[in-house]
């Protein structure tokens, strides 16, 4: 016998699955729609000058980003030298030392930070490096900002990896007498050092699209930065500044640099799922 | 055990040591030598000095916008935040139009990203079958790592037109009796900006969500499946209810990123400052204002408005967050993970 209203809710239970299921089409669906104009619009632009030539002026047709690309790979280079340190060190910290309550307030305060808006770190290094002149719009100053913005995603990645280093590494090596420094840099760090380099690989891969902090310091350029004193173009600027033109070549072309830009984000994402198929996995 | 060595150090120094002295004791055998003690000490100072790098940076951040706005502060006082002028060329700048552009396309992303998100979350921990979850899981993943101004840049070039073209009409149809889909509409609109804040922020509400549902219990579905229920009803008694101040924190950290987020927004809400009814027509918010007029801003006050906007922002978003990273650390403890 079953109760009345037994068909009702073996209906309900199949209609729920069926509207869940449709809610997480919907949510993949931009995704493969970016992907497809992406791949529709950008690829048909890409070509060797793409990647070999600088901008041209407005009106002529051609040129590429060769700058931008550059530079991006120049600031993400910067970043990761002011970055990786102070967040991987930090890390150590939060996973290896430290009273509890102090270790509370910096994972708060560094979970806060990962919250504070790009575009406010933008305008923070723009007082702090270009509004006096030390040393103006620059490479340096969009190398640091990045650089900031790394800090408190690095080190909470760190301290996830490190605590997931089995108590006994410790334990064996200190029971050898090896100093607790040595213990950290030559097992702890070294057992998790695929799970740091992820977590480092993410971050850079998460600042690598970011364009609003690098308007008001690494400022673009359409030429070549010679010196780090110089303002320097990079890949997501460069879009920007197509993406609101007018003109159909330069949409054109920033079809093609989100194409590159998306495809190098993506293909650190992927990369490090591929480099990570161990305990790592399933955290990061 | 003396440590005498540790006189020479800072009082403040001493104390801390003090306090450690307990933990270090079992890695602290006699075989220790002098130099791995010194290592220990410098290794662990260097290490603190980098984590108290956070604390710096907020002093940092909220030093450099203070600063920087001081000056509009001084001329137009709390008037700033209630003005709804923001007229750049007679250098009179009130923040109200923009706070107003800010919320109003933040709720619609909300609207239209939380009932989504959770649903996926809910199928995604509870309903779907085994082998469809890791796909589905790293396509939003994927989803989430999309750099702002591409999705920005998609948003204007295909969402706008289509929605131009399809959707704004079929609803200026069904609902243009209510004053919200009154009017023109050109294109970019604040209700582009929030479904284009819709997308960029249902990955994050999903995928902690998604966390909150796994860290329910198994007991309390066992229960529930004990007494007869189906698997959704099992999802709705046992798992949605018990994780309810859990979602709740995950929608407010979904809430901070898209009051802060920039380039996607800039690009589809069409920048002008504005307090109207129509949801068909553009505004701007708080960060996009701040992205558009920053480098062309002439005279000191204009910037100064606009660092003054960058501190309201900051203020904003730094309630929300705290807020939702309170909601979350009491519901499951320090092991949900920071959300990138």
């Amino acid at each position: 016998m079953t109760a009345p209203n037994h068909n009702w809710r073996q209906f309900k239970d199949v209609l729920m699955r069926v509207i869940t299921f449709a809610c997480a089409i919907l949510v993949v669906t931009p995704l493969v729609l970016v992907f497809y104009h992406l791949l529709k619009e950008g690829f048909t632009s890409i070509n060797w000058a793409f990647f070999t030539q600088l901008p041209k002026p407005v009106g002529e047709i051609g040129g590429g980003m060769a700058n931008a690309i550059a530079g991006t790979f120049i600031l993400l280079g910067e970043a990761a030298l002011i970055g990786v340190p102070i967040g991987v060190l930090g890390g150590v910290y939060l996973s290896e030392y430290g009273g509890s309550k102090l270790n509370w307030w910096i994972r708060f305060a560094a979970d806060i930070l990962n919250g504070v808006p790009s575009i406010t770190w933008g305008i923070v290094v723009y007082g702090l490096l270009v509004a006096p002149h030390l040393p103006g719009f620059s490479a340096l100053a969009g190398g640091v900002v990045l650089g900031l913005m790394m800090i408190p995603l690095v080190m909470r990645t760190t301290e996830e990896v490190l605590q997931l280093v089995p108590a006994g590494y410790r334990e064996a090596s200190l029971a050898l007498g090896i100093a607790k420094w040595r213990t950290i840099v030559q097992i702890v760090i070294r057992t998790a050092l695929k799970g740091i380099v992820t977590g480092v690989l993410l971050a850079l891969a998460r600042v690598a699209g970011e364009t609003a902090p690098l308007m008001f310091t690494a400022f673009g350029n359409l030429g070549w930065a010679r010196k780090l004193t110089e303002p320097i173009a990079a890949l997501p600027l460069q879009i920007f500044e197509y993406a609101k033109s007018p003109y159909d070549d330069w949409r054109r072309q920033a079809w093609a640099g989100a194409l590159v830009l998306l495809l190098l984000v993506l293909a650190i994402n992927i990369g490090v799922r591929f480099l990570t198929r161990d305990r790592f996995k399933a955290k990061i | 055990m003396s440590r005498t060595k540790s006189a020479f150090l800072p009082l403040f120094v001493l104390l801390i040591f003090r306090r450690e002295k307990k933990f270090d004791c079992m890695a602290t055998t006699k075989m220790t030598t002098a130099t791995g003690q010194f290592g220990d000490r410098a290794f662990k100072w260097l290490t603190l000095a980098m984590a108290f790098a956070v604390f710096v940076l907020i002093a940092l951040i909220g030093y450099e916008l203070a600063s920087g706005s001081h000056l509009a502060m001084q001329k137009f006082g709390w008037r700033f935040l209630i003005s709804s002028d923001w007229d750049p060329v007679n250098d009179i700048y009130g923040a109200l139009p923009v706070i107003f552009g800010t919320v109003v396309s933040s709720l619609i992303a909300l609207i239209i990203a939380v009932p989504i998100s959770v649903a996926t979350a809910v199928y995604l921990t509870e309903l779907a079958p085994l082998w469809l979850r890791q796909p589905l899981i790293m396509f939003i993943e994927l989803l989430a790592a999309i750099p702002s101004v591409i999705l920005g840049f998609w948003g204007l070039s295909v969402m706008v037109p289509w929605l131009h073209a399809h959707l704004f009409p079929a609803m200026r149809g069904t609902l243009g009796f209510l004053p919200l889909f009154k009017g023109p509409d050109y294109g970019p609109c604040i209700l582009a900006a929030g479904m284009i804040l819709a997308i960029m922020i249902v990955p994050i509400i999903t995928s902690v969500s998604r966390e909150i549902l796994r860290s329910v219990p198994g007991l309390q579905r066992e229960a529930a499946y004990a007494l007869g229920a189906t698997r959704w009803e099992v999802t709705r008694i046992a798992v949605l209810s018990y994780a309810k101040k859990g979602i709740f924190g995950a929608v407010i950290l979904g809430l901070g990123r898209a009051l802060g987020e920039t380039m996607a927004v800039t690009l589809v809400i069409g920048n002008i400052a504005q307090i109207v009814p129509s949801l068909f027509s553009p505004g701007a918010t708080l960060a996009s204002t701040i992205a558009n007029e920053f480098t062309e801003a002439t005279g000191d006050l204009y910037y100064s408005a606009l660092f003054e906007l960058g501190l309201v922002l900051l203020g904003v978003t730094l309630v929300v967050n705290i807020f939702a990273q309170l909601l979350l650390k009491t519901f499951a403890g320090p092991s949900v993970k920071p959300q990138n």
